[in-house]
């Protein structure tokens, strides 16, 4: 997390004075539970694109590509529609301390 | 020195003057008693074309204040007025207002609240607010209406401030009775409060900001902090400001005004119209040779403490009169003012009396009985009593 700042460094009333700035917030700090995808299943249907709520899944032209772990908030959506049961969602302190 | 101009006008009409020659960009209000007829003045100023502002006849409070919300962060100069059910209504925009950071100025005509439903003048309205971010001015006369609504801008729209200015008047007292109110030229009020320089404006679309944004516990407090230290600078700029305005007028504004205090050891505080009647019994009592005097207060939010201080220190005994009530506490000025006088050297003897609630009057001899209860000594400062109640 970014150094947070003191009251006099900041704009006043809470505004937010640039643009795009919700790129900055990782919101992936809010997972419980983790989607972990497998190639060896996945037939590139691109559901779990259309359906993730946080443009989390990673594609390329059509083919995907893993998960974007900095904004996935693991609401599990993406594992829910998945005709290949290629996703899995999997408690986030099996992960602790490993790099996303 | 602008030339003399007066005329004779009620509160709300000097209020609706005050606004027609600042002439703000925008103006959405709704009518409520007593301050309808400051929302009719200025409907007719538009009407007539006297001024370009911009009128929303909006269809409740709550949308009062969102549009001049709107307009303020917009980057626009925006008022409203409202009275009693008015500002309860828009309360939850209220605190939005301030915490905005939005340079408004709303006029409220003060009247007590519902229940039971009553349309006269108590402190009811402002105290239900005087913790929402808003700088609070109580005037004695329609002359201090209009004034200090010009000054009010002033006051907002600094750069060190930027908070939402509330410009109280008693309702039917003030705002229906005619008095000679001492008017400047237009241009002298233009002059005066010049052009809004407006800070982050909504519709500067090269510097995009977002207003409003979610705000939790990792900074909401800082922003809070902010408004804490823009209540400290209100307090210091508004001497500049009255200076300046007292070089256009003539008419010197403290955020108190003391009267016949210079040795007076038995001394009343109050807001608003009862000053004018407090003036006139301690006229009365200091030609008896008893040694009263008072101590207006103007500015409510943020409250004077220094000057409170400075001018009730070491007096025999202070009476504070309250026009609103504080339900399972003390009466909102009477416990600011004693809890200013925690710090003093010498602390006075001290008495709270509750009065005029619902618009209940306020005669000479109630004022003429707490100052005699102070000369005697005879208070108590842990209880409240009560002025022209049947008890």
């Amino acid at each position: 997390m970014a150094e947070l700042k003191k009251w006099y460094e900041l704009p006043i009333a809470g505004l937010i004075v640039e643009p795009g700035t919700a790129r900055k917030y990782r919101t992936g700090d809010w997972r419980v539970k983790r989607p972990i995808y497998d190639r060896s299943k996945c037939i590139d249907c691109m559901f779990c694109w259309f359906y993730c709520p946080d443009q989390a899944i990673i594609q390329e032209n059509g083919v995907m590509k893993g998960i974007d772990y900095f904004y996935c908030k693991g609401c599990g959506v993406c594992a829910n529609v998945c005709p290949k049961s290629a996703i899995e969602m999997r408690p986030e302190t099996e992960f602790v301390g490993k790099e996303d | 020195m602008a030339k003399k101009n007066l005329m004779a006008i009620t509160g709300a009409e000097a209020a609706a003057y005050a606004m027609k020659q600042i002439e703000p960009d925008v103006v959405a209000a709704y009518p409520i008693t007593p301050q309808t007829p400051i929302v009719e003045y200025f409907a007719k100023y538009v009407a007539d074309g006297e001024v370009r502002t911009e009128m929303i006849p909006v269809e409740s409070e709550h949308s009062a204040m969102s549009a001049v919300v709107g307009a303020a962060a917009a980057g626009a100069r925006a008022m409203t007025a409202t009275s009693a059910q008015g500002l309860a209504l828009m309360s939850e925009i209220v605190y939005i207002a301030s915490s905005l950071r939005l340079p408004i100025v709303m006029g409220l005509v003060n009247r007590a609240l519902s229940a039971p439903i009553n349309i006269h003048c108590d402190h009811s309205d402002a105290m239900m607010v005087r913790d929402s971010g808003w700088i609070q001015l109580f005037c004695e006369d329609a002359q201090e209406v209009y004034d200090l609504t010009i000054l009010a801008v002033r006051l907002a729209e600094h750069e060190d401030v930027r908070l939402p200015v509330m410009v109280n008047q008693d309702g039917f007292i003030i705002s229906h009775g005619v008095e000679p109110v001492e008017v400047l030229p237009d241009d002298v009020v233009k002059k005066f409060v010049g052009e809004l320089k407006p800070i982050y404006p909504l519709l500067d679309t090269d510097h995009p900001v977002t207003y409003g944004a979610l705000d939790l516990y990792d900074y909401y407090f800082e922003h809070k902090r902010q408004q804490i230290e823009a209540m400290k600078h209100a307090y210091k700029v508004f001497p500049q400001i009255a200076e300046e305005f007292y070089k256009i007028s003539g008419r010197k504004y403290d955020y108190v005004e003391p009267y016949r205090m210079e040795d007076a050891e038995y001394v009343m505080v109050a807001l608003g119209s009862s000053n004018g009647t407090i003036k006139d019994v301690v006229d009365e009592l200091r030609g008896e040779g008893k040694k009263v005097g008072l101590l207006k207060i103007r500015m409510f939010r943020p409250f004077p403490k220094a000057e409170i201080q400075r001018y009730l220190t070491a007096r025999k005994a202070v009476v504070v009169l309250d026009r609103a009530a504080s339900f399972g506490a003390e009466a909102p000025l009477y416990e600011a003012v004693k809890s200013a006088l925690y710090e003093v050297a010498v602390r006075p003897l001290m008495g709270s009396f509750v009065y005029g609630l619902g618009g209940r009057d306020l005669k000479p001899e109630h004022v003429e009985y707490a100052f005699k209860r102070a000369m005697a000594l005879d208070l108590v400062a842990d209880k409240e009593e009560y002025l022209g109640l049947r008890e």
